[in-house]
């Protein structure tokens, strides 16, 4: 456990970026520090290693003062992932995951045997241990930036803003790969972004902070969007945060109906006998989706329904077929059918096959009895 | 011609003195400056003092210097050490500067880094500081091996032997003797050139990673 007690920060030129911040940070999860810019993320997370020390107040590992050690022994048991991934531009990328193991004394050989493992942990190629960190993309940088924080395995990883500079979609997997490592190591994690989507995916614990560096709530993200404590964090959450909350609830309630679906190359006037609505759902030999076809569309195929002249079809929510439950939240389900052109979201099992459809209406019919049944937080 | 080979027996010696009163300056002068380099990138008020400290040093002509030293250091005026003391401090001014820009120039996020995953201070200077500003640290010293190689014939004028005798007492003789000058200075040229060449050598080994592009090398 990390905590803030009445922690205080003043720059020497005045300015306070941490105003007497209480904060407990419980062990094995990962805890989001987030707010607009200069609300003093960073520099709380830096009290935590000692890279900044508190004007007034103490920070607590495990109940011992971060000041009992030095700092760089503190740091050394401390991983630390920054925005850019710092890494030593003259050292390889092995040589850079091997850097604190070496520094607190491992033999180099054993550091570099350790370091291999832990590029295959975040999922880089073992062929890039001996390139040189400008060889390798921002996003790759940064999965090297992980394994490197990770390597003295230390139960306490800070990151400030990691993902960051990276474009959406690679910060969208290096997001997955993280909760998946986390979900394997189970570190505590100190996670500083501005960006509140990421916030809500990836924390067990958000922290909001407010410029001055006032904690402003502490929450779980599902209660955040449910129940901002002000208009500041009721901003900050975002407009469609109603929307966004249903990410938290279980689509299980969801009654999955029939949907109409042809295989794909059905003769186009059996095809036509088979529309609900005027749509039907196409499918490949596995009964996964390919797409949709609608009267008018039929009227102007040719013999067969083929797979290359299809409406696309949108999002998916998936299923699990075999335990009866879902996987899929209440906002999968919505945003299915919202995303379908017919209207009818398409439900896949695990191995992606249609199981049948979902419109708007049955997921706002679950949403209402969940609220009665107490399970949205108020 | 004939002059190189009348004189071939005791051209070695000579060139073996000049390369000692030419090379020891650099040597010293690196280190001497890589600690005043690290100070000035550290502290707004060292960097202040030193790096137009250096520059001043620098416009000082080297006769002068060599001239002033007997007087600074209490020593005779043939002394080698004179020559070399004044050419060290020439190493030390060129290389105070480019050590500063170097080290100034370590990305935060690098040095940052460093310290997060507890380097103290002078172990990241060594570790990671000091090897990145390797390049321009080969540069600065490039430079001053080469101007020392024909400072030090200037030595010549206050006595102290180098190629530059072969320069002075060609030019005593009349007529002048051409053979003997043009000698010493393809030979003061031909060592400048191959200690360059060396020294760039000798960076492109320690620096692998600086020749790596995001394309070189690329595999998948
Ligand atoms: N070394 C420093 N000296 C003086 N003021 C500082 C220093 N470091 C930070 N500050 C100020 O403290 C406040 C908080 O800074 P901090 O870097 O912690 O913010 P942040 O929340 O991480 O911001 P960002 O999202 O932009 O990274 C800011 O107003 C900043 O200008
Ligand atoms: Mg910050």
């Amino acid at each position: 456990m990390i905590e803030f007690q009445s922690v205080t920060k003043r720059y020497p030129d005045g300015t306070v970026a941490v105003d007497a911040l209480d904060l407990a940070i419980e062990d094995g999860g990962i805890t989001v520090l987030v707010g607009p810019s200069g609300c003093g993320k960073t520099t709380s997370l830096r009290m935590i290693n000692r890279m900044v020390d508190p004007s007034e107040g103490t920070v607590l590992i495990d109940g011992r003062d971060v000041r009992a050690q030095s700092p760089s022994a503190l740091r050394r048991g401390i991983g630390y992932v920054i925005q850019n991934a710092g890494l030593f531009p003259h050292r390889t990328v092995l040589d850079n995951v091997a850097t604190v193991p070496v520094l607190t004394g491992t033999g180099k050989a054993a550091a570099r045997k350790r370091a291999a493992e832990l590029l295959e942990t975040v999922g880089l190629p073992a062929a890039f241990a001996k390139r040189y960190p400008a060889q390798l993309s921002g996003g790759q940088q940064q999965r090297v930036g992980v394994a490197r924080a990770l390597a003295a395995d230390p139960p306490v990883l800070l990151m400030d803003e990691p993902f960051s500079a990276v474009d959406p979609i690679v910060r969208d997997d290096l997001q997955e790969e993280l909760l998946r490592l986390q979900s394997e190591l189970g570190k505590t994690i100190v996670f500083v972004t501005h960006d509140i989507d990421e916030a809500i995916k990836l924390g067990d614990k958000v922290a909001v902070l407010r410029v001055g560096g006032r904690l402003a709530q502490f929450d779980t993200p599902s209660a955040l969007l449910a129940n901002p404590v002000d208009d500041f964090v009721a901003s900050f959450v975002g407009r469609d945060r109603g929307y966004r909350a249903l990410g938290f609830l279980p689509g299980h309630g969801v009654p999955v109906g029939p949907v109409s679906s042809v295989p794909v190359g059905t003769a186009v006037d059996t095809a036509r006998g088979q529309l609900t609505d005027g749509w039907a759902v196409v499918v490949d030999d596995a009964k996964r989706p390919l797409g949709w076809v609608s009267a008018d569309l039929l009227s102007s195929s040719g013999d067969a329904v083929s797979a290359e002249n299809l409406i696309s079809g949108g999002s998916l929510y998936s299923v699990d077929a075999e335990s009866g439950g879902t996987s899929g939240s209440l906002r999968n389900a919505l945003d299915a059918a919202l995303s379908s052109p017919s209207g009818v979201g398409i439900a896949v099992d695990s191995g992606g096959a249609v199981v049948g459809g979902i419109t708007a209406d049955t997921v706002i019919a679950a949403l209402a009895e969940a609220r009665r049944s107490g399970e949205v937080p108020t | 011609m004939n002059w190189l080979l009348n004189n071939l027996d005791g051209l070695g010696p000579i060139i073996l003195t000049h390369l000692w009163l030419a090379l020891v300056p650099v040597v010293v002068g690196t280190l001497v400056s890589m600690p005043l380099g690290w100070a000035s990138s550290r502290w707004p008020v060292a960097r202040a003092i030193l790096v137009p400290l250096s520059s001043l040093l620098y416009t000082i002509p080297s006769l002068a210097l060599f001239v002033i030293m007997p007087l600074v250091l209490g020593t005779q005026s043939l002394e080698p050490i004179n020559v070399q003391v004044a050419l060290t401090l020439y190493t030390v001014a060129l290389l105070v500067r480019s050590i500063t820009d170097a080290l100034s120039a370590v990305p935060e996020s690098v040095t940052t880094a460093a310290t997060a995953m507890g380097y103290r201070p002078i172990g990241r200077f060594f570790a990671v500081e000091l090897p990145l500003a390797v390049p321009v640290l080969i540069a600065g010293i490039r430079v001053a091996a080469v101007s020392n190689m024909g400072l030090v014939a200037i030595g010549q004028l206050i006595g102290v032997t180098s190629l530059g005798l072969l320069l002075l007492q060609g030019s005593q003789t009349s007529p002048p003797n051409f053979d003997q000058i043009i000698v010493g200075i393809v030979i003061i040229v031909l060592l400048a050139l191959v200690v360059d060449g060396l020294l760039a050598l000798l960076g492109r080994r320690l620096t692998p990673w600086a020749r790596v592009g995001p394309k070189a090398g690329a595999a998948t």
